[in-house]
């Protein structure tokens, strides 16, 4: 007899399709923020699905902090060449030069580009933004919406969240008022990598373990680029590595791996034992509360 | 055979060792990650505590932490090689009844903890009701802490008598009660070898076995329209689809369809998906149907079988559950309504009682629902909604209110009864 059970990644694609058209159904000018990370890939691959055989009806936002890792700039305009997609650049540098936002002392340009995502918010009128935040990703991700509301400032207020319940979302907003959506919340890193190579979607190259120049920093293994170049002191070693996210490339770090293949990436991420933002990400290491800190002044 | 996902939600307080349980939960079946046990570890220690206080993984926001509360549904994932479990941890006080409702709204099971000690109180009462009311197929019902009764058979069978007393109120479909030391790790994820008496399995394995397909109803075809796919390009030429997710039931290319509101019938010619045509859609798949006819089909429309609709109703019963802190549900006020995928605007004509959620009481001169309160009301709506019971439908049998002043989602409803027009 038929089983009419679907598997743990068909149900999780099936509710994201679901997602996707909600917002695009509901929303007036929806828009889908891209980093060229695996998670924003696959909110891409998803989209795709959900509207074929038309095209993505809405636009993509990259917010370009002018740090960005030289490949991704490149695997960004593969993407959407591809799928014939509109692409809004929301540029930092550009904020910077014209005194919208200042330089933090860091380095870190993780803060200030929230300002200059807003901007972008507000001059295309965007009242629904597509991101590829999980869950399972950070603590103060566990307790977000699918469909987060978002004051005119951009502002998430854990306390004034709407309930969600079954599958009947509310994305009905005031002029200058938005929502965050998040396709993939109920995505764990191991579903998004599994699905990546089950479906075989093209993710970008330093996701993959390659001998790269890296120096060691502060405890994690940075790659030498036009961003990280050896500090006195410090020497540039050549070490198989890979990315397991990817941020901005003075603040995102790699680790050793051999996995240079989907299967063996996979094969890793589900016996490594520490997350992916805990192993690589600078930024994240500054305080307990710094992604909940980040969210409420208007981040994803 | 791959995989399949389950989703349920717990409810009990803090002192029910609800925290630790899900701690437990994913710290024995190894879904915690080293730098995450290291930061619980490095706050217990700097706080002061005796031991790991593995809930302080659950409390995620800094205002949580600073009150030592749990304010919001917190989702948790974890797996085994036999399943995917989704987790919707829900803050067990009374003030979080909201919070316990968006939970078990998609559950697959609700696991109910109490304190051993404590037997059943109001608040495990008001669990069960809630997890009943949300038409949770499968409850399991922790006795917990049974390392502080000396792990005591009588305990444990005097509260069960108790408890399967007080369901026979409800309409449980399958109650199961394990005897656990989340503390300990009794019969969480390992067996118990404190409790020789008990020869039912561990929370984790029962919740691995679980037979949830046949939950799903797979009789009533219902396929709310929830996107109208027309692609503006030369590479297809006069594709008109309509994208949806399937409610209930299961569709096949061939098969007779009658489109509501508008009554007409047709024939589903395909099933797309992205990757190709499938010969068959089942809940909860998302696909797009074209049909063989030309006919005016939109969101909010539903397809169903012509001799197997859902009611097209304007006047409506339903069980509410309150929301909105700011504003009360009062008698007379008109709301926005969502149903499946359609919008319409909805009056209160009646408020026929509220119910005490700890005696299931029905107040019968209740003039408003504040904040947490469930009642039943009347509800005439503006445009016929395509609706089933509640009990038999949770997709097409639920819906929200939304308040036009302010937007935001202000109750949850159930349909008991849905009053056709002619």
């Amino acid at each position: 007899m038929r089983s009419y059970v679907l598997s743990h990644l068909r149900n999780l694609e099936a509710e994201s399709i679901f997602i996707f058209r909600e917002v695009v159904a509901e929303m007036r000018r929806p828009c889908l923020l891209f980093s060229g990370g695996k998670d924003s890939t696959v909110m891409l691959h998803l989209a795709r699905k959900a509207f074929a055989p038309a095209r993505i009806p809405f636009p993509i936002l990259h917010v370009d902090t002018g740090l960005n890792f030289r490949e991704v700039l490149a695997y960004r305009d593969r993407w959407i060449e591809r799928l014939g997609l509109r692409l809004i650049v929301a540029s930092v540098q550009d904020a910077i030069d014209r005194g919208l936002v200042r330089e933090e002392p860091n380095g870190s340009r993780n803060r200030i580009q929230t300002p200059v995502l807003l901007e972008a918010v507000e001059r295309h009128k965007i009242d629904a933004l597509f991101g590829g935040a999980r869950r399972d990703e950070e603590k103060s991700r566990a307790k977000e919406r699918v469909f987060s509301f978002r004051d005119e400032f951009g502002q998430w207020d854990p306390k004034s969240q709407r309930p969600e319940i079954w599958n009947l979302y509310n994305g009905r907003v005031f002029p200058g008022q938005s929502i965050r959506v998040f396709p993939l919340s109920n995505w764990t890193e191991l579903d998004v990598w599994t699905y990546v190579a089950e479906e075989g979607v093209e993710i970008a190259d330093l996701y993959f373990a390659a001998e790269r120049e890296v120096v060691a920093r502060d405890g994690m293994l940075y790659g030498v680029n036009g961003f990280v170049q050896p500090r006195h002191g410090e020497t540039v070693e050549v070490r198989k590595v890979r990315y397991r996210t990817i941020g901005d490339a003075n603040l995102t770090a790699a680790v050793e791996s051999d996995a240079d293949t989907l299967a063996k990436i996979v094969e890793e991420v589900a016996s490594v034992r520490i997350t992916e933002r805990g192993a690589t990400r600078g930024d994240d290491r500054f305080s307990d509360t710094a992604m909940e800190d980040r969210k409420r002044e208007g981040y994803f | 055979m791959t995989a399949d996902l389950l989703r349920f939600a717990t409810a009990g307080s803090v002192d029910d060792g609800k925290s630790t349980l899900i701690g437990r939960l994913l710290h024995d079946s190894k879904s915690l990650f080293t730098d995450q046990l290291a930061d619980v570890e490095r706050v217990s220690r700097e706080r002061g505590d005796d031991y790991t206080d593995l809930a302080l993984l659950m409390d995620g926001l800094r205002a949580e932490r600073e009150q030592g509360i749990t304010i919001d549904v917190a989702y948790r994932y974890f797996a085994t090689p036999r399943r995917r479990f989704i987790i919707a941890d829900t803050p067990g006080h009374i003030q979080y009844t909201r919070n316990m409702v968006t939970g078990a709204s998609t559950a697959d099971v609700a696991v109910l903890l109490l304190d051993a000690r404590n037997g059943i109180t109001e608040q495990s009462r008001r669990h069960a009701f809630i997890a009943t009311l949300l038409g949770v197929p499968h409850i399991v019902v922790c006795v917990n802490k049974m390392d502080l009764v000396g792990f005591s058979e009588a305990v444990f069978e005097g509260i069960r008598e108790e408890f399967g007393d007080f369901a026979t109120r409800l309409r449980v479909r399958d109650l199961t009660f394990i005897p656990t030391s989340a503390l300990l790790g009794d019969n969480v994820v390992e067996p118990s070898r404190n409790m020789p008496w008990y020869d039912g399995p561990a929370l984790l394995s029962h919740l691995e076995r679980l037979h949830v397909a046949s939950d799903r109803n797979l009789v009533d075809v219902r396929f709310p329209v929830q996107y109208v796919v027309r692609p503006q390009s030369h590479h297809v030429i006069d594709y008109r689809g309509y994208a949806g997710t399937v409610a209930s039931g299961v569709l096949k290319p061939g098969d007779a369809v009658l489109v509501l509101p508008s009554g007409l019938e047709s024939t589903i010619a395909t099933i797309d998906t992205a990757d190709g045509p499938v010969d068959e859609a089942f809940p909860p798949m998302a696909v797009t149907i074209t049909l063989t006819d030309h006919i005016d089909v939109g969101r909010g429309d539903m397809f169903c079988r012509p001799h197997n609709a859902p009611t097209v109703a304007q006047e409506i019963d339903a069980h509410v559950c309150w929301m909105d802190e700011a504003a009360s549900l009062v008698e007379g006020r008109t709301y926005a309504i969502k149903h499946t995928t359609r919008w319409a605007r909805a009056v209160v004509r009646e408020l026929l009682y509220r119910i005490d959620v700890n005696t299931l009481h029905r107040v019968e001169d209740a003039t408003a629902l504040s904040l947490n309160e469930i009642g039943r009301i009347h509800l005439r709506v503006t445009r016929p909604l395509f609706a089933d019971l509640y009990q038999q439908n949770r997709q097409t049998g639920s819906f929200i209110l939304v308040d036009d002043g302010t937007n935001k989602t202000v109750a949850a409803g159930m349909i008991m009864r849905a009053i056709g027009t002619t």
